[in-house]
């Protein structure tokens, strides 16, 4: 077992102007400064956020792992910000993905089946994390709740909105929002915190619109989906985040991008569609998804999906409770476009994005493995490689 | 545009509750039309009707103020923003020192504390038609876009010292805010009350140069007004405070990238000699001597703005409690000042020496010197980047008695080391040390716009981060939007 890793906050001297905005904004004195830099002492900050956004440069967003926080007389004396150091850990060396370990941990659950350091896709923007936390929630009022699934559907799966008002909240498609059900257990405690991606692009739900959407569904005793899903137009909601630094969609309008889901991890994908549709209508790169359900009727988005030209995204349905038909998974339909897959993955533009239930990460993971052994690729090569450059994404629960 | 029926208590975001202040609402409401049309008039010349990647002031709260979109320019909400009371608040120093904070105007500094407004408010629409003729030859749409927002945002310090003046000072005060717009930076016959606002900014060094020294002036003087006692100026200038640090980056960073790009151009070509000028602008960037020259220029512009080294007025604003020290509440003595001396640079006997004169009257000294030092670790960083560069070149601030027009120095030549020269030797090394014609129409003819985003003109380096942490291509500007 390793020593406990710190997320540190720390200030880029090379694009620091020593403006002193972050320490006038620092009510807790955590900021200070010599005559070569500003400083953040690591005993101090809680990482409350709130020199983030008055600091005219950027230098003031940084943080790095590290098992023995950098002291002030280091961050004194550089001329140059450190590398992230390579922490015996594996999931600590990449982005940091969220500052508090409650977050922290939920998502190095979620990211287990990549098998390795998760890395965002290089052209993707830079996202903002960990705004508001529990001590400072912002409250988003809820403008739409809607149910996706059919009526005689037996899952229960809603589009909900959630509108932040005058509060900035800057989500990137594929980040997470942490919503916590109010109250306290029967001991006392609040309960725990529960991710949901951001189901909506960037400008939000429409252009220039400062909210976003959440894919949720209704669990038969999960207290926070049916707060979430009872919800009524006009509530008030505490959301904490935004999280996540590498689930990221890539800028590259040439980039590749295969998504594969079931279920609500169909929520991110909405926001990539969104986001290339609005963005980049004429990019290069191919769209494709896979998506599995039991039946058409329990699909989440089937009614929009159908609606999006197959120009901008190819489409794969596959149903696994279709009476009178073979069931359909995801990785049958992977297999069956094995020479359209093996093509894109011969690509080095190519990204592939898993997310949904774990149960569907073998499955996919093997079909990978057959398309792959059938146009003389490896496989397990070539996904540790595009791991490592920000190609294959993981998000499962 | 039509301006009757705004609802200006929602176009004027402002946490002092305008909304049930009917008569400062009314006050504002009549100001508001001739603000349009002087920015109109003045504001940045062929942009107004472009969409711009800007950052508004919504609220004063750190999560909340910055909010970034895009605006076409005459539609940017400029608000009336407050930092937030403190109800415990004292008098810092002066006489007054210990008091509880005022909250109106004291009847007997009435007229002074109009004076500081007006002199402050004076400043800020001023560089705004300065700088009215630069989007044109902007160097990328990352530059322009910050161009602009430094543009607005004076505009919006304007409306902050206007909304003092109508709130606090009755119809001299709306006569004053009324002038605001009638003076005209470099006009003949109604110029701007300070001398370096009245000159012209003709390229974008001479941009950066400004927003670096000149306004780095603005924050040491917004610094001091943050001190005051009379609370509601003390809370403006803070906020405004918050703001201005974008402006002192823009000058920073535009100064650093110009040079980065110049040392990168001379050690590509192999020019290992700095002061081979006509082979370094032949590579079509700016060279280090002329840049020294240009910081030269502003500098010594800029320290006049401090006034004269020794000033009963500075006295008597700090006694009165009106203006303080640069961060007066983290300095260590008795706040008043009664018998303590501060060093003052004179001219004494033909010489530049170091006289003892009452800190009291020395106020305007001291400030500049603190803006001195804050100067000088701007240009330290400066230097790291040549010095990273591999380039042999130092900057260095010119010596305090060069190019002065106000104060003890204003009736001598001194070069930047501080030699004394007679009227006949000035003139023959004058160009060696200040811009030159032929200085300035080599670098106009540098300033030729780059409009295509992620795209940057030969002469300066492309920043390291984005604004908004925007990827480097993205499209600050929307020019014909």
């Amino acid at each position: 077992m390793n020593a406990p890793l710190k997320k540190q906050h720390l200030i880029d001297p090379e694009i620091c102007i020593r403006c002193n905005t972050c320490e006038e904004t620092c009510t807790i004195g955590a900021i200070t400064h010599d005559d070569n830099n500003y400083v953040v002492n690591a005993d101090i900050c809680n990482y409350c956020m709130d020199c983030i956004s008055p600091c005219p440069t950027g230098a003031i967003d940084n943080w790095r792992v590290v098992a023995e926080p950098y002291s002030l007389e280091d961050q004194f004396s550089w001329s140059d910000l450190p590398a992230q150091e390579d922490v015996a850990s594996e999931d600590a060396g990449g982005a940091i993905e969220a500052l508090e370990d409650e977050i922290g941990a939920l998502l190095e659950e979620a990211r287990k089946g990549l098998g390795g350091k998760a890395v965002a896709p290089h052209s993707a923007s830079k996202p903002t994390i960990n705004l508001y936390n529990r001590g400072k929630p912002a409250v988003a009022t809820v403008t739409g709740n809607f149910r996706l699934t059919d009526a005689s559907a037996e899952s229960d799966v809603r589009h909900i909105i959630l509108d932040f008002g005058d509060q900035p909240f800057p989500v990137l498609e594929g980040q997470s929002i942490g919503i916590v059900a109010p109250g306290v257990d029967a001991d006392g405690k609040p309960h725990p915190v529960r991710l949901y991606s951001v189901a909506s692009s960037r400008d939000g739900e429409r252009p220039n619109t400062n909210n976003l959407a959440l894919t949720v569904k209704r669990e038969p005793r999960g207290l926070c989906s049916n707060y979430l899903c009872d919800l009524p137009r006009g509530a008030r909601v505490e959301v904490t985040g935004p999280f996540g630094a590498t689930f990221l969609h890539p800028n590259d309008p040439a980039a590749n991008i295969i998504m594969i889901c079931t279920g609500t991890g169909s929520a991110p994908f909405r926001g990539f569609t969104e986001r290339r549709r609005r963005a980049m209508p004429d990019a290069g790169g191919r769209l494709l998804l896979f998506f599995g359900a039991r039946r058409p009727e329990e699909l989440p988005y089937f009614g929009p999906l159908q609606k999006v030209p197959s120009k901008l995204l190819g489409k794969f349905f596959c149903y696994s409770r279709v009476a009178g038909q073979p069931r359909v998974y995801v990785q049958d339909r992977i297999r069956a476009e094995a020479a359209q897959i093996a093509a894109l993955l011969g690509h080095a533009g190519t990204h592939v994005y898993i997310c949904g239930l774990k149960g569907m990460e073998t499955g996919v993971d093997e079909a990978f493995a057959d398309v792959c052994r059938g146009a003389s690729l490896n496989w397990a090569t070539l996904k540790a490689d595009m791991r490592d450059n920000g190609r294959y994404h993981v998000e499962t629960y | 545009m039509t301006i009757i029926n705004v609802d200006y208590t929602t176009k004027i975001p402002n946490n002092v509750d305008l909304a049930s202040d009917r008569q400062v609402l009314k006050a504002l409401e009549g100001w508001h039309p001739g603000y349009l049309d002087w920015w109109n008039d003045m504001g940045p010349e062929g942009f107004q009707e472009s969409l711009v990647y800007l950052r508004t002031a919504v609220s004063v709260d750190p999560k909340g103020w910055a909010k970034f979109d895009y605006v076409k320019m005459p539609d940017y909400r400029w608000g009336v923003l407050l930092a937030p009371q403190d109800v415990e608040r004292k008098v810092n120093f002066g006489q007054h020192k210990g008091d509880k904070a005022w909250q109106e105007v004291p009847g007997e500094y009435r007229a002074m504390l109009r004076r500081l407004v007006v002199i402050q408010g004076d400043t800020e629409p001023a560089s705004v038609e300065q700088q009215r003729h630069l989007g044109k030859t902007a160097p990328s749409l990352y530059d322009m876009r910050n161009l602009f927002q430094v543009n607005v945002e004076e505009g919006r310090h304007l409306w902050a010292m206007v909304y003092l003046l109508q709130k606090y000072f009755g119809r001299d005060g709306r006569e004053e805010a009324d002038d605001l717009l009638r003076r005209r930076s470099g006009d003949a016959d109604a110029p701007r009350m300070l001398g370096a606002f009245n000159e012209a900014t003709p390229d974008w060094l001479s941009f950066f140069m400004f927003t670096f020294f000149t306004d780095r002036d603005g924050k040491m003087q917004l610094e001091s007004l943050a001190q005051s006692g009379f609370d509601p100026l003390s809370r403006t200038c803070r906020f405004m405070l918050t703001e201005e640090a974008h402006h002192m980056f823009v000058g920073e960073t535009g100064v650093g990238r110009t040079l980065q790009r110049t040392c990168e151009a001379m050690k590509a070509a192999g020019i290992e000699d700095p002061n081979e000028i006509e082979k370094v602008r032949a590579l079509g960037v700016i060279d280090l001597p002329t840049i020294q020259k240009k910081m030269n220029l502003h500098y010594s512009l800029s320290l006049d703005l401090f006034g004269s080294e020794v000033s009963t007025n500075a006295a008597n604003f700090y006694n009165a409690g009106l203006k303080g020290r640069f961060q007066e509440t983290k300095i260590d003595d008795d706040h008043r000042l009664t018998d303590a001396v501060y060093p003052v640079a004179k001219l004494v006997n033909g010489r530049i020496a170091m006289v003892d004169e009452p800190a009291l009257t020395a106020l305007n000294m001291r400030l500049r010197d603190d803006y001195t030092q804050d100067c000088a670790k701007g240009v330290e960083r400066w230097n790291k980047i040549i010095e990273k560069a591999g380039v042999n070149f130092r900057l260095e601030l010119p010596h305090t008695a060069f190019h002065r027009d106000i104060g003890e120095f204003k009736n001598i030549n001194a070069t930047p080391k501080g030699v004394l020269l007679s009227d006949a030797e000035w003139a023959k090394v004058r160009d060696d040390y200040l811009p030159s014609k032929a200085d300035g129409d080599f670098i106009e003819s540098l300033m030729q716009p780059v409009s295509e985003p992620g795209r940057f003109a030969n002469w300066i380096a492309a920043p390291k981060v984005g604004i908004d942490n925007k990827p480097g291509d993205f499209e600050y500007v929307k020019i014909a939007a």
